[in-house]
């Protein structure tokens, strides 16, 4: 999902940093409230962080010949709610594009609002929608992991498409080629990331239950974890 | 890991493996126009665009680039292992805090 440097036309690349900056600004104040009014969550925050941190480092193989690295967004969308993750992914991606050559500064709006806005709240969508659909926690938690990932390549796909229009078929064929490459790639590695996060989330409700309850995440209604005969549902 | 859960972690492991190994067989079979597999589906995207529209020039370059694809996958590898090393490190802490936290509740009734 990581458009390369000076591969989007200025005006693209200013209308995509102009869209983001909101989003990003109102994300990073969010995160310094959120260690100032619930700093027994910072740790979980660091969780979050360093998740994206990770998935977006590896580049995965996929059944299309080609790889593709996950975003881990939609854990910290679910724990934290959206505008957290539009900073924290924010740095991810400044990180790569300054040090890695990956990504860029003139695409990082474009990219944030990919990777960092559309996908966290896609997640954060998916995770509301199958928790009141009655989808137990776990589904959600997946489907947030997997549609983040998602929604995030095909946004990458419609900013490419809108930006290099086909001479034929036009903006709806260019995107379709884009999808082609990102959507098809990512449709296995998103199941995957889904199930890392539902592995990671199992972790987090065992070491970190009263920080979960504190975020809405977990009902304060079980059992304490020290009793071994009854467990959440 | 203790209760009923509807899939067991070790079965989503797995599954994680599982895919990856149909991914691999699957996708090996597939090169692309230079004959390499598993190229990066976001220079595949570039590769596109150069191929789609030949007169369209990057307009500013990155400001610091990886001299070569070692250095480069080694600082990904770099960032993955901080990212891997926090994510550790924050699940222990939590980890001992819940075992202080228990050892506090359970020694006045021992004592």
């Amino acid at each position: 999902m990581h458009i390369a440097e000076g591969f989007l036309p200025p005006v693209h690349a200013a209308a995509w940093t102009v869209a983001a900056a909101p989003f990003v600004i109102h994300g990073g104040r969010a995160v310094v409230r959120q260690v100032r009014d619930n700093p027994q969550t910072k740790l979980l925050l660091g969780a979050a962080g360093a998740f994206t941190f990770v998935l977006s480092a590896i580049k995965l193989p996929s059944v299309t010949g080609s790889s593709s690295h996950p975003t881990g967004t939609g854990l910290g969308a679910v724990l934290f709610r959206p505008p957290v993750m539009a900073f924290l992914g924010t740095v991810v991606l400044l990180f790569q594009a300054l040090l890695l050559a990956h990504g860029g500064l003139t695409t990082l709006g474009a990219n944030a609002f990919s990777m960092a806005i559309v996908g966290p709240w896609v997640g954060y969508g998916a995770y509301r929608l199958v928790g009141r659909l009655g989808g137990g926690l776990e589904v959600s938690v997946f489907a947030a992991m997997s549609l983040a990932d998602l929604a995030t390549y095909c946004t990458t796909s419609m900013q490419l498409g809108l930006a290099f229009p086909d001479p034929e078929t036009g903006v709806a064929g260019a995107v379709a080629k884009f999808l082609s490459i990102f959507a098809v790639t990512q449709i296995p590695l998103a199941i995957v990331e889904g199930l890392v996060g539902v592995l990671l989330f199992r972790i987090l409700r065992d070491v970190a239950r009263p920080e979960l309850i504190s975020l809405g995440v977990l009902k304060d209604e079980q059992p304490a974890p020290s009793d071994p005969t009854r467990t959440e549902a | 890991m203790r209760g009923r859960r509807r899939m067991p972690s070790v079965l989503l492991l797995v599954g994680i493996v599982a895919i990856f190994a149909l991914a691999m067989v699957l996708g090996s079979t597939r090169a692309d126009d230079s004959g390499e597999t598993f190229v990066g589906s976001d220079s595949a995207a570039t590769a596109q665009i150069e191929q789609d529209n030949p007169g369209y020039k990057p307009w500013f370059t990155p400001v610091f680039s990886p001299s070569s694809g070692e250095v480069e996958s080694g600082l990904f590898a770099l960032q993955a292992a901080a990212g891997a090393g926090v994510l550790g490190y924050v699940i222990g802490v939590m980890r001992g805090r819940r075992r202080a936290e228990a050892a506090a509740v359970v020694r006045p009734d021992a004592a």
